[in-house]
């Protein structure tokens, strides 16, 4: 396989060159390396797929998967497609009841662990045709995945390699995990966002926490986020993941008008407060907590508002971003009113989120034609730590790291 | 001239919020709206499902003037515009004081002058107050055909 020829700096993470963003090469190469590789990707909750006979489909980078509760109550992941064609073996996004999985093609099926069981007219018709003898059903399985759950988020694998799940998130991800999804969930919506840039260009703006309070208007005129405001970022210790949070200070700010910066515009008040009458539900004061598990999973605490984000690669420059906005199954219906209306802060048409949405896309326009430029990424020096400042770039640093190493570059 | 029938009534409200949108008078976009409202825009499979959140959700007017002051004031996005096509009301019920129906549209979207393209379509499902002399609505749910949603929803449907 030809290798890549973009030119990295020798060590470290504070330049990236931005071919990396538009070269079929190496979006082929994370497909293998990342994807493929010793990671762990996020696939459903599994409170989606609560009873034996329940599936979704989903995808772990470009390659579509099948994740179903077998009668024996544990849930398996397999690709879905065919070993026969390669066709796909579940069309559906989600069911119930499902007994087997039957390819429409030619009608093999499998399990819901994803063994082939069955081929039609194995045994040829009327003495004639069929499989040969030597025909073993038992190799031509779709290749399956390793699974794990940790608070009710099934991830899937197709390394033998990986650590295990909990020892992938580390106990600082863990705990912060926990903090969120330590009591039942359930779905209060679901939406596709349609990104028009590579997949890691929408994972670093995830993992940025500088960006925050100077692209999102909304949040800083409200005082939702502002980098005096306590908080910090943790990085896992390979860089992988991260924890950006922070806790709401009233006491006022300055740099931002000292800098004339855009993002202090006073005067800017809302007409119906409401939509940001939230209610507190964690004791530690804790209102923003955005949290990154490489290479596709965010999970969301933004105030009241919960929700999952897949990042999923479509092509160099398109990315699905699926949402799966969340409640607790406890919520009174004052409680959930809350979430419903603070989630106009995310998503395509959010508040807060709908510049992040966008800035990937005009990344990705302002590439074009890019031969050995490269991306700065100094703020806060040259480190990939856990920091109390939010004004670093610490955790994207930290992205880079893991990716070089997956990647070998 | 005549009384005009609900339908009538109906789609010149359907006129008169389209033309409100697509040529940027987005103040006036509340207008359409009782006090006391409810909008917000989904997918069909959310609307199926139960699923109560939205891209957009709003209760009140003040809530519908707030998303336009946010787009004026505080949200970064490319200039752009709509042109939505809407089709005949169906009118499912109606009485005195209200009427439901659904209708549907297309709307496509045209950002920075540039390449027009197919943004949305659904169908409106609204309840309409139809005691005064003209309607107002009491609820819109914008329910999007398709679950995939261009990155950017700024400009309400």
């Amino acid at each position: 396989m030809q290798t890549s020829t973009i030119q990295w700096i020798p060590q470290g993470e504070t330049r990236v060159p931005l071919a990396v963003y538009r070269d079929e090469k190496v979006y082929d190469d994370e497909q293998r390396k990342i994807y493929r590789g010793d990671t762990w990707s996020y696939l459903c909750l599994d409170s989606e797929i609560p009873e034996s006979g329940d599936y979704k489909t989903t995808f772990v980078g470009e390659t579509p998967v099948v994740v179903a509760r077998d009668a024996d109550g544990e849930i398996y992941a397999f690709e879905n497609r065919c070993t026969h064609r390669g066709a796909l073996i579940c069309l559906e996004k989600s069911g119930k009841g499902a007994k087997d999985f039957q390819c429409v093609y030619h009608a093999w099926t499998y399990s819901l662990k994803g063994d082939l069981k069955g081929v039609a007219f194995e045994g040829g018709v009327n003495g004639g045709g069929g499989m040969p003898k030597s025909f073993c059903k038992d190799h031509h399985h779709p290749t399956k995945l390793r699974v794990a759950i940790f608070c009710g988020l099934v991830f899937g694998s197709f390394s033998d390699d990986v650590d295990p799940l909990e020892e992938y998130l580390g106990e600082e991800i863990c705990e912060r995990i926990e903090r969120v999804l330590g009591r039942p969930v359930e779905v209060i919506g679901r939406f596709t966002q349609a990104l028009p840039n590579n997949w890691k260009l929408y994972y670093e703006n995830v993992k940025d926490s500088y960006h925050a309070s100077l692209l999102h208007l909304f949040f800083t005129t409200f005082r939702l986020n502002r980098l005096s405001q306590q908080g910090g970022v943790i990085v896992s210790e390979s860089g992988a993941h991260h924890v950006s949070y922070s806790k709401v200070d009233e006491s006022g700010f300055d740099g931002y008008r000292d800098q004339g910066l855009r993002s202090d515009q006073s005067g800017y008040q809302l007409e119906d407060p409401s939509l940001l009458n939230g209610f507190k539900e964690f004791d530690d004061g804790i209102t923003l907590q955005i949290l990154s598990v490489f290479p596709g999973f965010v999970l969301q605490q933004i105030q009241n508002c919960l929700a999952i984000r897949q990042v999923l690669p479509r092509g160099i420059n398109k990315t699905d971003l699926n949402w799966t906005y969340l409640g607790y199954t406890s919520d009174t219906p004052e409680q959930r009113e809350v979430r419903l209306k603070q989630a106009n802060l995310i998503g395509a048409a959010g508040f807060v989120s709908m510049e992040d949405g966008a800035v990937g896309g005009f990344v990705q326009r302002g590439i074009a034609g890019t031969d050995k430029e490269q991306a700065v990424l100094e703020m806060g020096g040259d480190s990939t730590a856990t920091s109390t400042s939010r004004a670093t770039e610490a955790s994207v640093r930290g992205f880079w790291k893991q990716y070089r190493a997956l990647m070998d570059v | 001239m005549d009384k005009l029938t609900l339908r009538d009534q109906l789609q010149e409200f359907n006129a008169s919020y389209v033309r409100c949108i697509d040529s940027d008078d987005l103040e006036k976009w509340p207008n359409y709206f009782l006090s006391e409202c409810h909008y917000r825009v989904t997918s069909a499979e959310n609307d199926r499902n139960g699923f109560e959140a939205g891209l957009m959700y709003a209760t009140s007017k003040s809530m519908l003037q707030d998303r336009i002051s946010a787009l004026r004031n505080a949200n970064i996005y490319e200039r752009q515009t709509y042109r939505h096509m809407v089709g005949l009301p169906y009118v499912l019920r109606s009485d005195a004081n209200e009427a439901e129906c659904e209708t549907p549209f297309l709307v496509v979207r045209i950002v920075q002058g540039d390449e027009t393209s197919l943004y949305a379509t659904g169908i409106y499902k609204d309840v309409f107050d139809v005691s005064g002399e003209e309607p107002y609505l009491k609820s819109r749910i914008v329910v999007c055909d398709s679950s995939r949603f261009d990155t950017l929803l700024a400009v309400p449907l």
